[in-house]
């Protein structure tokens, strides 16, 4: 097992308020394996990728729960090898490149930083001409066209699907073991997106990397990965083999969200969930579903449901299973 | 023949310059289609591709370069909005992408859709109060929501706010710019389904501006692909999910992350995204899509390809079909 997450609670605080995020998720994932975690807008999937990495804010506070990475507790290392696993082991594509390039600096220097701080964790310390050498190299192998024009240039000057790949390059320099994507094409294109997964699938290959994509987007995460979370407000509804969820989805939120997908191949599309995201200030005690699901049960509202295997290669957590 | 009657928008060469430090920007560059009455014609496209200008040229946000734009067969529109009658502009609304700016934070939802109700005088004062909760009520909202600000409500509940407001002075004739493209896939049902409704029963025409194919699929009569400021596909929406005919639209066909197999199966065999859209600023020469396209032949930097009918209704333009 590469990565373990068991019972993790993230809250935030503001002033007067606590915000119960996540609530109790828990993932695993082998060695080579592409998870993908399917959450709308607010169902927790970028706090749970940066509790990964331990980047989280800093109103941030971690009641409970584990994180493992390798032989590591991710909760619990020191910043030494925090800082390790960040340079060397665990690479991450941001979702907006925008805002995760620093806007008045050059390509080059952003990546140098990179390249050097992680040479140094090697215990190599470059020249300037190994520098820019490796550069040139991670730039070639997101296939972006005249590196040396990239390097000058300063994010605003580079297209979205450019900045997109830098971030990826950039990504990659540090992703020795996993790659965590969070909405990797946001704002791109669907032109652009295609050559862009496609380029990370080439590039995880090659590599053997383990990924974990997060995205709202169904289509992307059925294309990209072999396993799914379905994420709701801070709490795993349903894990199961990627093509096993989209054939055969069991949970009422998984089953609406795959329904109100407009499709190509024909015209239909179901209803659409009632209600929105429950306030994570007062969550709802027991299924953080409950208020939304047409199925909810007296039950469903007390006690929050535990995971039921369905069969060998899909989990639900819903009393309707039980 | 008299097509004049079956159509409500007119639209003929029309063309939209801008004048930048750089040079001239050909945003539309002789756009030329009709929507008849009662129907949904979609206007797909990538950014940059002159969708949204040419929804805004519609609803008079600027004037026109060159071309003409008749709606219901006597009104010019290539009036600016300003000196537009008041009928006009009763007539002709327009439903924004992101309802979390296009709706005024500090009023309520009765008096943000009860605005245009007293602008138009379209009911008189006693009775407001009752219309606008009617208004509510037909797009699937309860009466509770009158007296709620937009910061409580969903994004898909403040888009059918907007969608309540577009209607409110009881138009024919909609444009949806990127309505759904900010909302969550659970929301977007809802709103595409109301969308449905509302056509159905008031017989209202829409002009669809997306770049999403699931919601043209699900919502759309025809479809029209634009690419650098040119229309270069025009087809009835089954016939060109089953038979895309211009090596743009395959490519973008073949770029939508599938949501199951019989998506995939509609998805364009043997052609790959490649390149990214070039600089409107200096648009190749020919057929603009000639840079991209893996078919392209000497003759296709040259000069432009003209419009051929490739079946009723279905007009590409490409010299492969010559």
């Amino acid at each position: 097992m590469i990565l373990s997450v068991e019972d993790l609670h993230v809250h935030y605080k503001s002033y007067w308020y606590t915000h119960k995020v996540l609530n109790g998720v828990w993932l695993r994932m082998n060695e080579g394996e592409r998870v993908g975690i399917i959450g709308e807008t607010g169902s927790g999937k970028t706090t749970l990728l940066k509790s990964i990495l331990k980047v989280l804010p800093q109103n941030s506070v971690i009641p409970r729960g584990q994180i493992r990475f390798r032989d590591i507790e991710i909760l619990k290392a020191d910043d030494r090898v925090l800082a390790s696993v960040r340079r060397r082991e665990i690479g991450m594509i941001f979702q907006d490149p925008m805002a995760a390039l620093n806007p008045v600096f050059k390509i080059k220097d952003q990546l140098y930083d990179i390249i050097k701080y992680k040479m140094l964790a090697d215990g190599v310390s470059p020249s300037r001409e190994e520098l820019h050498e490796e550069a040139l190299r991670v730039l070639s192998d997101v296939r972006l066209p005249d590196h040396e024009r990239v390097l000058e240039s300063y994010p605003f000057q580079l297209s979205g699907g450019m900045r997109q790949r830098v971030m990826i390059a950039m990504a990659l320099l540090s992703a020795g073991k996993l790659l965590l994507a969070d909405e990797p094409t946001t704002n791109i294109d669907v032109t652009i997106q295609d050559q862009i997964l496609r380029l990370i699938g080439r590039l995880v290959k090659e590599r053997g990397l383990s990924t974990v994509l997060v995205s709202h987007a169904l289509g992307m995460v059925r294309q990209m990965t072999d396993r799914s979370y379905v994420l709701y407000a801070g709490d795993i509804m349903e894990e199961a083999g990627t093509e096993e969820l989209f054939e055969h989805p069991k949970h009422p939120y998984t089953q609406l969200l795959i329904a109100s997908a407009p499709r190509i191949s024909e015209r239909g599309i179901g209803e659409g969930i009632k209600g929105k995201l429950p306030d994570y200030r007062s969550p709802p005690s027991g299924c953080r579903f409950a208020p939304r699901c047409p199925f909810a049960m007296e039950k469903c509202y007390n006690v929050k449901p535990g995971r039921t295997q369905v069969n060998a290669d899909h989990t639900v957590a819903c009393h309707l299973y039980e | 023949m008299s097509l004049q009657n079956n159509f409500i928008l007119n639209v003929s060469d029309l063309r939209k310059y801008f004048n930048i430090k750089e040079g001239t920007v050909k945003a539309v560059d002789g756009v030329s289609f009709s929507v008849k009455y009662g129907e949904t014609l979609a206007l797909v496209g990538e950014s940059g591709s002159g969708k949204t200008t040419t929804g805004h040229l519609i609803m008079g946000f600027y004037t026109p370069d060159g071309g003409q734009l008749t709606y219901k067969d006597s009104y010019d529109l290539s009036v600016p909005i300003k000196r537009r009658s008041l009928e006009l502009k009763r007539d002709l609304q327009i439903v924004f992408q992101d309802p979390g700016t296009s709706l005024n934070p500090k009023h309520m939802v009765k008096d943000i859709v009860g605005l245009p109700l007293r602008i138009h005088r379209v009911t008189d004062k006693r009775e407001l109060h009752s219309k606008v909760a009617e208004l509510l009520e037909f797009v699937g909202l309860s009466e509770e929501f009158l007296f709620k600000y937009p910061q409580e409500l969903g994004g898909g509940e403040k888009q059918l706010v907007a969608i309540a407001r577009a209607l409110a002075p009881n138009p024919s004739f909609l444009i949806l710019d990127e309505s759904t493209s900010a909302l969550d896939v659970s929301s977007q049902a809802k709103v595409l389904n109301t969308l449905n409704k509302i056509q159905r029963e008031r017989n209202l025409s829409y002009l669809l501006i997306t770049h999403d194919l699931g919601v043209v699929r699900n919502i759309a009569h025809r479809v029209l692909i634009m690419y650098l400021g040119k229309v270069y596909e025009e087809a009835p929406t089954e016939e060109f999910f089953r038979k895309p005919l211009h090596p743009y639209t395959q490519m973008l066909l073949s770029s939508i992350p599938a949501l199951s197999k019989e998506d995939e199966s509609v998805k364009p065999k043997g052609i790959e995204s490649i390149g990214e859209i070039p600089s409107a600023l200096n648009p190749p020469k020919g057929c603009r899509f000639h840079t991209r396209c893996p078919f392209a032949k000497p003759i296709c930097s040259e000069r432009e390809p003209p419009d051929i009918l490739a079946d009723k209704e279905h007009v590409v333009r490409c010299w492969l079909y010559e």
